[in-house]
């Protein structure tokens, strides 16, 4: 035994580096850092204005401890009413339209025209952010939650018939064919062998996108397509951090509400 | 009576998955279609009821020409036509009526289909029939908590419940254990005694299928190359379906083949 060790050498390992020639390792390196350093460099900090500006955030994050509730009250519940009505209305219409969408955005269920129409409009929805076309609603459509509405119905339709699409898509075959050599019809076929098997997760999917649409429809106020954002807006515009935190403090409840029952409802569903 | 005749069927992909298989099958004649993976006896079958597209031949169902159909006829002639799958391709997340009735799709419309509003007869058809197969108890449970025997039983009963003319089935026994073999390969045998169907049974375990067919037919890379009873499949028909192996050594005379094995292909061993 100790003659085998003996004859064997004590070799060093080493993982082979990422990028194996030093020089263009090192150099990348350097390139880096240096960038790094004058990229910071770059940003203009006015101390003086920070001094100042920590006193208006601390004011902010103090109005958190006693957030004012009760002076703007109609306003808040006002601004909530809307942002709720705009997310329910938003995403149930967002839904019945992003379903067919979603059949035909599924190669294994659409002949390729079809498929490339719904695709087109699915990336033309998930091409542009919400705020832009918030913006653009409101040109057309004037301030208020007309333009919410129809932005977030729009947001919907690229997000839900996408992920269903890809739902669908890896749907079991078997189960498919075993109902069309019944000689159901395409619709039949729909009905009784895709539908059951991508439910869980439209539903999953659905509620997701409702508590998505309440996040947005708290932002798009600040575009003027109204909800609670407008009112946000305009309780910062007064410098009423105490009403902000109030209309914070109440987006974050119904925020964690929707989760929550979001999670129970996809449990619920399996 | 289907015929079958120079049906071939080339995938994109260029394979000849069938060459020139013809075929014909009385009423009331069960044919069991054995054939290593890759033969092409899926193919076969799903170019029957035309869940693959064929590329050429004819296929004749009693008269009806099943290849030239535009889709309208098509569905009205897969009414006639049950298929049983292997791993049972149960809808999982519909109940066990539903999988049934869905065997009626093609005759009532859609939304009688979508409500479950199905005709009585076919209600009373598909207790009938839950009945027949032992499930009469498990009408309203879903079909992913059946065991495999269970499934496949359901897909059995799917499958009856249109009525066929004909019985396409896709290894009814892949996933099951030897008695539930048994027990399913009987119960789709005695069916069809029954009704007089005649049937197409895709089978890997030849044993099973010496057992309950009356016909055997070899495939082998898209050919028929044996076709006939039962009792006349051999050793050296075996070999010439699937190549060269021991055919008769079994667990518990494989000290006595031992000599035979020697002489055989090493690569056996």
């Amino acid at each position: 035994m100790s003659e085998t060790v003996s004859h064997t050498q004590h070799r060093t390992w080493r993982r082979p580096p990422t990028i194996e020639r030093p020089w263009l390792r090192y150099s990348l390196l350097a390139f880096t850092l240096i960038y790094l350093y004058f990229a910071v460099g770059s940003y203009d900090v006015n101390w003086s204005r920070v001094a100042e500006g920590m006193e208006r955030g601390w004011k902010f994050v103090k109005a958190f401890a006693n957030p004012d509730f009760v002076t703007r009250k109609t306003d808040l519940i006002e601004g909530m009413t809307e942002s709720i009505i705009m997310t329910v209305t938003s995403t149930v219409v967002g839904i019945l339209i992003s379903i067919p969408i979603a059949l035909g955005a599924a190669s294994n269920l659409a002949p390729l025209p079809v498929y490339l129409f719904c695709r087109t409009i699915i990336a033309a929805s998930r091409a542009l952010h919400e705020i832009i076309v918030a913006i653009l609603m409101v040109a057309i459509f004037g301030f208020g939650p007309l333009a919410g509405f129809i932005t977030l119905s729009f947001a919907t339709i690229g997000f839900l018939a996408k992920l269903l699409a890809e739902d669908i898509e890896a749907m079991d075959k078997t189960q498919a064919e075993a109902v069309k050599s019944t000689g159901a019809s395409w619709a039949q076929w729909v009905n009784y062998a895709v539908q059951p098997q991508v439910m869980p997760r439209l539903i999953g999917l659905s509620v997701y996108r409702l508590d998505i649409n309440f996040r947005e429809s708290a932002i798009l106020g600040l575009v003027g397509a109204g909800g609670i954002g407008a009112t946000l807006n305009t309780a910062f515009d007064r410098y009423e951090f105490d009403t902000a935190a109030a209309i914070i403090i109440t987006i974050i409840v119904i925020v964690m509400i929707l989760e929550y029952s979001s999670s129970i409802i996809r449990g619920w569903v399996q | 009576m289907l015929e079958i005749t120079e049906l071939s069927k080339r995938y994109k992909t260029g394979d000849d998955a069938l060459s020139k298989v013809s075929l014909a099958v009385p009423d009331g004649q069960v044919l069991g279609l054995i054939g290593p993976s890759g033969a092409g006896k899926s193919t076969l079958i799903r170019c029957i009821n035309r869940l693959v597209e064929p590329t050429f031949g004819s296929i004749n169902l009693n008269g009806a020409q099943l290849r030239k159909m535009g889709s309208g006829k098509l569905r009205k002639a897969r009414r006639r036509i049950g298929m049983i799958f292997q791993e049972y391709a149960l809808v999982e997340r519909l109940t066990v009526m539903e999988n049934v009735l869905s065997g009626r799709l093609g005759y009532v419309g859609f939304w009688a289909s979508t409500f479950r509003k199905f005709p009585q007869k076919d209600i009373d058809e598909a207790f009938r029939l839950l009945e027949r197969v032992g499930l009469d108890h498990m009408v309203n449970k879903r079909a992913d908590e059946l065991s495999g025997g269970q499934r496949q039983r359901v897909g059995i009963a799917r499958a009856l419940i249109q009525n066929p003319e004909l019985l396409l089935v896709d290894e009814p026994t892949a996933s099951l254990d030897p008695k539930t073999s048994r027990q399913i390969m009987r119960l789709i045998c005695e069916l069809c005694e029954e009704r007089n169907l005649s049937a197409i049974i895709n089978i890997h375990d030849v044993a099973l299928a010496k057992l309950f067919v009356q016909r055997i037919v070899g495939l082998q890379a898209g050919q028929v190359v044996f076709d006939g009873s039962p009792e006349s499949l051999d050793s050296g028909v075996l070999t010439q379906i699937y190549g060269e192996e021991d055919w008769e050594a079994t667990a518990k005379d494989k000290t006595e083949s031992k000599d035979d094995m020697d002489e055989s292909e090493a690569s056996n061993v």
